[in-house]
């Protein structure tokens, strides 16, 4: 398609105006984090490495940092595992019901936050008589990272040869040496595809988090919500900002890379 | 008996793909499946190497009842119709592959992989990936790595189906050669009739989920049982009852092959409708009294060299050729 001259300068225009309303706020808090007033005077009087020092240096937030991690790491995994049943159960196999636990599977994507954050909480407490825990936040997470794992999964499943599996069984191989042997291989990029997302989503997840967690449970998101409006800890927030989008935004160039490679 | 099948039903929902089959494949046999697609003989394949369960009926390999036994457990091997090459392995990877799970020690099973591939003349190929090689290539990996692991029953779906016919006709010869060595059963799915009558000791003809006719090909040719067989196999003029009641005085349906129906200068006169020239014959369609017949001369004949369309003829059947269909 052709598009003329003024049409591309406007709708250059129009682009950038967009890129700029969502990125210049994430630029700003990156140089506020080097800003060397402490309330963040702008333009700032000068930089300095003083807030990136104290926040590593801060035990708290080296925690905070320690648990989002781990929290991400095994909502991730518990999401592979599940989330990669759940796509073989429904690209190979008929049962009844089979689009109902499609759609349900994707839901949780949908559900506000706020929502799946009170119903844990109620059920995790009330129903089931549990402690909130480090544990209840995982199994909360999982919830919505099944997801992207099932998605990345099932899409790659639909694109390999059925007959693939039908040959293994054919050559004797029982089902979990064909599991490992030829469906983990053909799968196996859109599985780490899909583990990223999931770790990139549960990383910097606050609304379930703060209905799910236990206390002394302080995940990175927890942390900058209780110190942003502390004084003096402004400063100190934004090295988190930085810190925050940078370990969710690499997971999720790779995954974005890896489908684009396989996509070829 | 190499394979019996008894009473083998399987219903897809309300659609009966395979209706209540019995069939006895002997050992060593080179056993075609024949029929247009959907007639169920793909289904009845993979009943026999377990990919689906029978609704109904058994199947025994060898005297054993394998009908709920898992592929896994049974001594067959399939080339699939799209070969179903493992993408992310190597052509000798591929090859050993069955072996690799069996146990076999690596040395043992890179022998035999080689020696498997020399067979289908792939050797020089070991180290390549399947993407990397041509139709036919694959088609011969797929087969080498099916026969590797000896088995009793070799199934071919279609196997040549995805290939262009100079390297089908070529395939079709190795095939048959590799059976011979082999000594072991094949069973052939195929909708390709010539196919199935070069490569063939015997032939079913599927249709609607039932065995029309099973034969050796000349059986088959000559002497169809029905309308379908006579129709699917070569090709047929077939007379309906009140039309063979007028012309042989048999009140039955009957068929009669084109190269059994005479042009010359004796029998009844009919209009030449088209003249099609095929190489080695000619194929005439004629009106016969209203009845269209085709008939098929030598091209060597100089006299049906002659004949023009619109030209008069005069045809002669001879009701030693007929044959009384069911």
């Amino acid at each position: 398609m052709r598009i003329s001259r003024s049409a591309t300068i406007i709708l250059g225009f129009i682009s950038s105006l967009v890129l700029a309303v969502i990125y210049l706020p994430l630029v700003i808090v990156f140089i506020n984090s080097f800003n060397k007033s402490m309330n963040m005077e702008w333009p700032p009087p000068g930089f300095t490495l003083n807030w990136w020092v104290r926040a590593f240096g801060s035990g708290g937030l080296i925690a905070a940092l320690g648990t989002s991690v781990v929290i991400a790491l095994c909502a991730s995994l518990v999401a592979l595992v599940l989330g990669t049943l759940l796509a073989l159960a429904l690209s190979r196999y008929k049962f009844f019901g089979k689009e109902s636990i499609g759609l349900m599977v994707i839901l949780p994507i949908a559900l506000p936050g706020i929502v799946t954050g009170l119903a844990l909480n109620n059920a995790f407490r009330t129903v089931l008589g549990l402690q909130l825990s480090m544990a209840t936040v995982i199994i909360a997470h999982a919830t919505f990272c099944i997801v992207t794992v099932y998605n990345n999964v099932l899409a790659r499943l639909s694109r390999t040869n059925r007959n693939l599996e039908d040959a293994s069984a054919d050559l004797g191989a029982g089902i979990f040496t064909t599991f490992r042997l030829i469906t983990l291989p053909q799968i196996g990029s859109a599985l780490i595809a899909g583990g990223l997302l999931a770790f990139a989503l549960s990383f910097d997840e606050i609304i379930v988090t703060t209905f799910t967690a236990g206390a002394g449970v302080e995940t990175l998101p927890i942390w900058i919500l209780n110190n942003m409006f502390r004084p003096g800890k402004a400063p100190v927030v934004d090295v988190v900002a930085v810190t925050t989008v940078l370990i969710s935004v690499i997971p999720l160039y790779f995954a974005q890379k890896l489908s684009r490679d396989d996509a070829k | 008996m190499a394979i019996s099948i008894r009473g083998l039903t399987k219903k897809f929902g309300d659609f009966t793909a395979v209706d209540s089959l019995d069939l006895e494949i002997k050992s060593g046999e080179f056993f075609s499946m024949l029929g247009p697609s959907g007639s169920g003989k793909t289904t009845v394949l993979r009943m026999i190497a377990g990919f689906e369960l029978p609704t109904q009926g058994q199947v025994l390999l060898y005297d054993e009842d394998v009908t709920n036994k898992a592929p896994f457990d049974r001594d067959v091997n399939t080339v699939f119709q799209d070969y179903a090459l493992f993408p992310h392995l190597s052509v000798i990877e591929n090859v050993e592959y069955g072996l690799k799970v069996r146990k076999v020690p690596k040395k043992e099973r890179l022998e035999r992989a080689m020696e498997a591939l020399s067979k289908v003349h792939l050797a020089d190929f070991a180290d390549r990936k399947p993407a990397q090689l041509s139709g036919g290539q694959r088609q011969r990996v797929a087969l080498a790595r099916a026969i590797v692991v000896e088995p009793k029953i070799l199934l071919l779906d279609e196997p040549l189906g995805a290939l262009d016919l100079k390297l089908r006709e070529k395939m079709q010869i190795e095939l048959k050669e590799l059976q011979r060595e082999l000594g072991i059963t094949f069973i052939f799915v195929t909708h390709d009739q010539d196919e199935a009558l070069t490569l063939s000791d015997r032939i079913a003809i599927f249709n609607n989920g039932k065995i029309e006719q099973i034969g050796t090909p000349q059986e088959l040719y000559e002497q169809p049982a029905t309308e379908f067989v006579a129709r699917f196999v070569g090709t047929a003029n077939v007379f309906e009852p009140e039309q063979s009641n007028k012309l042989f005085g048999i009140n039955a349906q009957t068929m009669i092959r084109p190269e059994q129906v005479e042009l010359g200068s004796t029998g009844d006169s009919a209009e030449v409708l088209e003249v099609i020239y095929l190489g080695s014959t000619i194929r005439f369609i004629v009106d016969l009294n209203g009845q269209q017949l085709i008939a098929e001369v030598s091209a060597s004949d100089d006299n049906a060299k002659s004949y023009r369309r619109g030209a008069t003829v005069k045809v002669k059947m001879s009701k030693t050729d007929l044959v009384k269909l069911t």
